[in-house]
């Protein structure tokens, strides 16, 4: 009975800890956007700068990435990815080039503890 | 469901897909262009005078479950093609040669198409665009004395035929786009012609707003149709929805061909503009509903799918 008891602890205490490290995470994340049915998902997202987005074509038909003057993908064919790291604070609005009503935002914030103010 | 479900079998569903995505052929009389159906029904009663041919959507390289076999379905629509008792005058392709802009799929495509043994007039669709030059391969290609991203004119039988490219430099949220300099040109190549000259308009993207949700339209396509207003007989033949459709303006009859490739949904019908996809099971009734629909769209469009029966 004890021995549960502690074991059970123990596995709060490590689900406790492993939600703390995801809720506040001390650097760049992993961040992935699935392109289905004609839309990215989700189509508005918040990021800490340093972040990677990795896109990914769900769909049976080709899309493209496109962020002008920042980032362009070639084209992506069905299962196809494409990834950026976002490096400087700002918001990014992306379309599909071949697909334009196909449109989504990339929100990067600086880094919590940051001094920096997020001024581009 | 329907009757077709009953002995349908897949050959035979297969053949009343082909023939969705056979082609339509043109006939000009008294300079305004009517549809003679597809080429079962052009077979049945040969037109007297000028025809052409349009294609559309081949998609070449396109080999998910909507279709696995697009070089298929294209080769027996060329050879139906061929078996058109008076030889058209020439043929458009309306875009989407390609599915990736693939120097392979050009070539399938251009090996396939040649065999009608027709001049072959085209303009580019977003799939063909998709080589790291955006367009330089489709150039190469099929660009011969063509202005800006590929947009030309011509003059064949007396009737004046526009080729547009609205597929170059789309903005985001936005829709076909003909841009500013391809729109001065056109306003300029119908300056000084008689409003009695019958004007053929052809573009990948609808020129006209089908389903500007799915991005079925032309931004700057009014602009276009603002300069072709004074003509008597306008038409404009687009491609890119897969499915046909038909509305006329005053004097302007507008039309969209069928893909070889695979069919789309109507709009808003389904949650994309994806390919329509279904388990084989299923594939039979969606195809022999697609058919029955096709027979209703064409009474009001005066084009008749006619299936194979042998």
């Amino acid at each position: 009975m004890t021995m549960i008891k502690a074991l059970t602890r123990l596995l709060v205490a490590g689900v406790a800890a492993a939600y703390l490290h995801a809720a506040a995470p001390a650097s760049a994340e992993e961040i992935a956007v699935k392109i289905g049915n004609f839309t990215f998902g989700p189509q508005e997202l918040k990021v800490k700068a340093g972040s990677t987005v990795t896109w990914t074509n769900e769909d049976d038909i080709p899309h493209t990435v496109v962020s002008p003057s920042t980032f362009r993908s070639k084209v992506l064919d069905t299962d196809g990815k494409y990834s950026f790291t976002f490096t400087t604070p700002g918001t990014y609005k992306y379309f599909c080039s071949l697909h334009p009503h196909m449109t989504g935002t990339v929100i990067v914030e600086a880094q919590t503890g940051s001094v920096e103010s997020g001024e581009h | 469901m329907t009757e077709h479900d009953d002995g349908m079998n897949r050959r035979k569903v297969l053949e009343c897909m082909t023939w969705a995505g056979t082609g339509v052929l043109w006939t000009i009389t008294g300079g305004v262009p009517a549809s003679l159906g597809i080429i079962d029904e052009a077979v049945a009663a040969p037109a007297k005078g000028f025809t052409f041919l349009q294609i559309s959507d081949s998609h070449m390289g396109f080999d998910k479950p909507a279709n696995p076999n697009v070089k298929g379905t294209l080769e027996e629509a060329i050879a139906r093609v061929k078996t058109l008792p008076v030889k058209p005058s020439f043929m458009i392709h309306t875009g989407d040669i390609s599915h990736l802009s693939k120097p392979s799929e050009f070539d399938d495509a251009d090996q396939i198409i040649s065999r009608a043994g027709l001049n072959v007039r085209y303009v580019p669709g977003e799939h063909d665009l998709l080589d790291e030059d955006q367009g330089k391969l489709y150039l190469d290609r099929y660009g011969r004395g063509t202005q800006g991203a590929g947009w030309y004119s011509f003059d064949d039988n007396g009737v004046h035929f526009i080729g547009l490219v609205n597929v170059v430099n789309l903005k985001a949220g936005g829709l076909g786009n003909l841009g500013n300099e391809q729109l001065e040109w056109l306003e300029d190549d119908l300056k000084g012609r008689s409003a009695s000259h019958p004007i053929v308009v052809f573009a990948h993207i609808p020129l006209w707003s089908v389903y500007p949700e799915w991005g079925w339209g032309t931004e700057d396509g009014a602009r276009a149709l603002g300069y072709l207003k004074r003509f008597g007989s306008v038409t404009v033949l687009n491609g890119h929805i897969h499915q046909v459709m038909q509305k006329v303006e005053g004097n302007v009859t507008f039309h969209t061909a069928r893909s070889t490739a695979f069919p789309q949904p109507a709009p808003g019908t389904a949650p994309s503009p994806g390919p329509i996809k279904v388990a084989d099971d299923k594939l039979r009734s969606m195809l022999g509903i697609a058919c029955v629909t096709f027979k209703q769209n064409e009474q009001r469009l005066a084009i008749i799918d006619t299936p194979i029966q042998k």
